[in-house]
C-alpha cells in the first residue's frame, strides 16, 4: 500500500470526526438536566455562586460558541477539564482505557478462537447435529441482550457455583503495581502467577458476555463463506491433486473463506465498544464504558464528548485495519 | 499419434454413478465401461450432461454427496481403486492420475501463489525429494521451475511468486497443466481443456498436451465435445449419450464410418468448409431427463432410424474390428430384432 493512500485515508477521517463532534455536542446539549444543578445537588448555594460556577464551566455562553470552542480545542488535542473529576479529560480517559482495551481484546480473542473453528466445522459437517446446535447457539448469541446474559453467567458461576468472582478486575487481596495498565500482562511481568490467575478469573465472564454476539455473527459468516468456497472448482482441483483433507480445508478453503470474516470481525470489534458500556456496568469493570455511562448521568459534557470522539476514531481506524487485512488475504485487491 | 503400449492402464467396468435429488435418482453414469491403454489417448465425446465428466470424476473418487458411485469396478494399473481407503486413494490422485479442469481461472486458487499450488503437489507425492530443510525447498522450487518451463511459461522463476489473476487465460491453462503433470502421472484426464480458450490458444494447449504425452509416455483421456479435436489428437474415441457409451473404437474408423445414429448426427452437425452453403443438420429434440429412464434405447426419441425394437434394453455389440456400438440395427438393413 502506498503512502499517498494512507494519507488519503487519514484525511477522510477529518469530516467523520467533525460530524461526530457536532452530533455528540448537540445530543448532550439537548439532553434534559443541567450539570450545574447536578453538581450543586442538595447543597445550599446562592444564586451568585451558582452563576459563578456556571461561568467557570463556560456554560453561560451560547451553545454555538461552546461548540466552536470545543472543536477548536479538540483540534489541538485539548479536551478540557472534566466537570466531575476536576482533572484534564485526557488524563481521566487514559487511566480507564487499559481496562477497556484489555477486556475488548480478550473478548475478541475468545470470539475468534471459538467462531472460526465452529464455523468451519459447521460448514464441513453441514446439516449434522453439530451444525444445527451451532445454528441455534448463534441465534441465541445474537439475540440475548448482554446485560441479561451477563447476569445469568454471574448467577451461575459466581453466586451458585462460587468459582468465579462477581465484579472488578482483581480481588481485594491482590494488588499489582501497574506497568502497562493491562493486568494480564503486568502480573506476568511482575512474575506473580497467582495474581495473573486472579485477573484471568475476573476477566473471563465479562469477556465472554462481551464477545458472545460477535462470536455468533462471526460463526455464521465463517460457515456461510466456507460453504460457498467449498463448492468452488479450486477445491475439487485441490482434491484431484491428492492433498490431505486438512490442507484443503485450511490452506485452500479457509484462506478464501476468511476474507469476509475479517471484514465483519473488524466492524464487529467496533460494536464491542458499545457492548463495553453495558458489560462494564454489569460486571463493575473500571473501564471507559462505565466511565462514559457515569459521566452521562452527571452530565459531564467534556468527558462524554471526548470519549465518544475516541470511539469514533477507533471505529474508523478498525475499518481501515480491515481494509489492510483484506488486501493481505485477497491478492486480487490492492488498496 | 504414438503407438499404444501393450496392456490396459485403466479398465472401468459397469460403472454406475447417481445423484440423489428430491425428484429422484439422476443416473448420470449408467453402466459405463472404459478402457485406456498405456500411452494411448482416448477421446471422450458427448454433449453436456452425457456423463463424460462424471465418469472420470468417479474414476478419481471425486464424487461428493448427493452423488454416489453405486456399482462397477475401476481397475487402474492393477489395483481396484474402489476398494482403496481414502488415504490410499489420495496417494494415487495427483501422483498417478492427474486431472485438469475446464476453466483454469476457477480451478486455480485465487488466494495462493502459483508456486505454492505447484509445490504442494510435489510435497504431497514426491518421495524422491530430500527429507527436509533448505535442500528440500530448493529441490521443490527447481522442479516447479522445470515444470513451468516444460509447459512453455516464460521467466518461470519470477512467475512462481505470482497469483493466478496475474496470468493470461492461455498461461493459466498451461499453469494448470503444469500443476497436473508435476508429479509425472501415468494418466492425465483433461476435462474440456480448450473450451474456455480462444481458437489459437486452443491449438497451442492441445499441442502442448500431445507433446508432453510423447515425452512422458503417459496416457491421456481427452474429454471434449469437439470431434475435430478428437480426430486430430486421439487414438480411440468413446461417444457418450445420456449416461451410456453409445459407440467406441479407433478414431479414424468411428469418425470415417460412424455406426450409431447419434455419432452420425454429431458428425452431420459439424459445419465444414467443403459443404459451404449447405444446411447444417442439427440433432433434433433434447437429451432425455436422467430420472426414471425406462429400459430402452435412450436415443430412440431423437433417432431418425428408430423402430419398435428400440424399446427394449440395448447392449453394446461389435460393429467392426476393435469397435462397438449400442444400436439394435447394426447388423440389419433396418429390421429390428432383439
Amino acid at each position: 500500500m502506498s503512502l499517498t493512500k494512507l494519507v488519503e485515508r487519514l484525511v477522510q477521517l477529518v469530516p467523520v470526526l467533525l460530524g461526530v463532534s457536532v452530533i455528540v455536542f448537540l445530543m448532550m446539549a439537548m439532553t434534559p438536566g443541567d450539570p450545574v444543578q447536578i453538581m450543586i445537588g442538595d447543597q445550599n448555594v446562592s444564586a451568585a455562586q451558582e452563576a459563578q460556577l456556571r461561568h467557570d464551566l463556560g456554560l453561560d455562553r451560547p451553545a454555538y460558541e461552546r461548540l466552536a470552542l470545543f472543536i477548536g480545542h479538540a483540534a489541538t488535542g485539548n479536551f478540557g477539564e472534566s466537570f466531575y473529576y476536576k482533572r484534564p479529560v485526557a488524563q481521566v480517559i487514559a487511566e480507564r482505557l487499559p481496562a477497556t482495551i484489555e477486556l475488548s481484546v480478550v473478548a475478541l480473542l475468545i470470539a475468534l478462537m471459538t467462531a472460526i473453528p465452529l464455523g468451519v466445522l459447521a460448514a464441513v459437517k453441514k446439516n449434522s447435529v453439530l451444525d444445527k446446535l451451532a445454528t441455534v447457539g448463534s441465534l441465541l448469541g445474537v439475540s440475548l441482550p448482554g446485560f441479561w446474559f451477563g447476569i445469568l453467567l454471574l448467577m451461575l458461576f459466581a453466586v451458585q457455583l462460587h468459582i468465579l468472582p462477581v465484579s472488578g478486575r482483581m480481588g481485594f487481596a491482590t494488588s499489582i503495581k501497574p506497568i502497562t495498565g493491562f493486568l494480564l500482562i503486568d502480573t506476568l511481568l511482575r512474575g506473580d502467577p497467582a495474581a495473573f490467575l486472579d485477573a484471568l478469573k475476573h476477566i473471563l465472564l465479562p469477556a465472554i458476555t462481551l464477545g458472545l454476539p460477535m462470536t455468533a455473527v462471526l460463526m455464521r459468516v465463517t460457515r456461510t463463506s466456507m460453504l460457498e468456497v467449498l463448492r468452488q472448482d479450486y477445491i475439487t482441483f485441490a482434491e484431484a491433486k491428492g492433498l490431505s483433507r486438512t490442507r484443503i480445508l485450511i490452506r485452500h478453503a479457509l484462506k478464501n473463506a476468511l476474507i469476509p470474516t475479517v471484514s465483519v470481525a473488524a466492524i464487529e470489534t467496533g460494536s464491542l465498544l458499545g457492548g463495553n458500556m453495558i458489560v462494564e456496568t454489569v460486571f463493575g469493570w473500571p473501564g471507559l464504558g462505565r466511565l462514559v455511562v457515569d459521566s452521562i448521568f452527571v452530565r459531564d459534557y467534556p468527558l462524554v464528548q471526548a470519549a465518544v470522539l475516541l470511539y469514533a476514531v477507533t471505529y474508523v481506524l478498525l475499518n481501515f485495519v480491515a481494509d489492510i487485512l483484506y488486501t493481505f488475504l485477497n491478492p486480487r485487491v490492492k488498496l | 499419434m504414438t503407438a499404444p503400449l501393450p496392456g490396459y492402464l485403466l479398465e472401468v467396468a459397469g460403472l454406475r454413478t447417481a445423484f440423489h435429488t428430491r425428484a429422484g435418482a439422476v443416473r448420470a453414469v449408467d453402466g459405463v465401461d472404459v478402457i485406456v491403454r498405456r500411452g494411448e489417448c482416448l477421446g471422450v465425446v458427448g454433449e453436456s450432461g452425457s456423463g463424460k465428466s462424471v465418469t472420470f470424476a468417479s474414476v478419481m473418487g471425486l464424487i461428493r454427496p448427493p452423488g454416489q458411485i453405486e456399482a462397477g469396478t475401476v481397475r487402474f494399473d492393477g489395483q481396484d481403486l474402489r476398494t482403496l481407503s481414502p488415504r490410499q486413494m489420495r496417494a494415487i490422485r495427483g501422483r498417478d492420475i492427474a486431472m485438469t479442469m475446464q476453466d483454469a481461472l476457477t480451478a486455480l486458487n485465487p488466494a495462493l501463489t502459483v508456486g505454492e499450488q505447484i509445490s504442494e503437489v510435489l510435497e504431497a507425492h514426491d518421495e524422491g525429494l530430500p527429507r527436509r530443510g533448505p535442500a528440500r525447498r530448493r529441490a521443490i522450487t527447481d522442479r516447479a521451475v522445470e515444470m513451468l518451463r516444460l509447459v512453455g511459461i516464460p521467466s518461470p522463476t519470477e512467475r512462481l511468486r505470482q497469483y493466478p489473476h496475474e496470468f493470461s487465460g492461455g498461461m493459466r491453462q498451461r499453469m494448470m497443466i503444469a500443476i497436473a503433470l508435476s508429479s509425472r502421472p501415468k494418466l492425465l484426464i483433461a476435462d474440456e481443456p480448450t473450451t474456455a480458450l480462444d481458437v489459437t490458444i486452443q491449438a497451442q494447449v492441445l499441442e502442448l498436451i500431445a507433446d508432453i504425452r510423447a515425452k512422458l509416455g503417459m496416457s491421456v483421456v481427452l474429454i471434449t465435445h469437439d470431434l475435430a479435436v478428437v480426430a486430430e489428437h486421439c487414438d480411440r474415441v468413446m461417444v457418450m449419450y445420456a449416461g451410456e457409451v453409445v459407440e467406441e473404437g479407433p478414431t479414424q474408423a468411428v469418425i470415417g464410418d460412424p455406426r450409431h445414429p447419434y455419432t452420425k448426427g454429431l458428425l452431420a452437425s459439424i459445419p465444414r468448409p467443403a459443404l459451404r452453403g449447405e444446411k447444417i443438420h442439427p440433432i433434433t429434440g433434447q437429451v432425455p431427463e436422467l430420472i426414471n429412464l425406462p429400459e430402452q434405447c435412450r436415443f430412440h426419441s431423437r433417432c431418425p432410424e428408430a423402430g419398435l425394437g428400440c424399446l427394449a434394453r440395448i447392449h453394446m455389440q461389435s460393429s467392426g474390428p476393435g469397435r462397438k456400438a449400442r444400436c439394435i440395427r447394426l447388423h440389419d438393413g433396418g429390421e429390428a430384432h432383439g
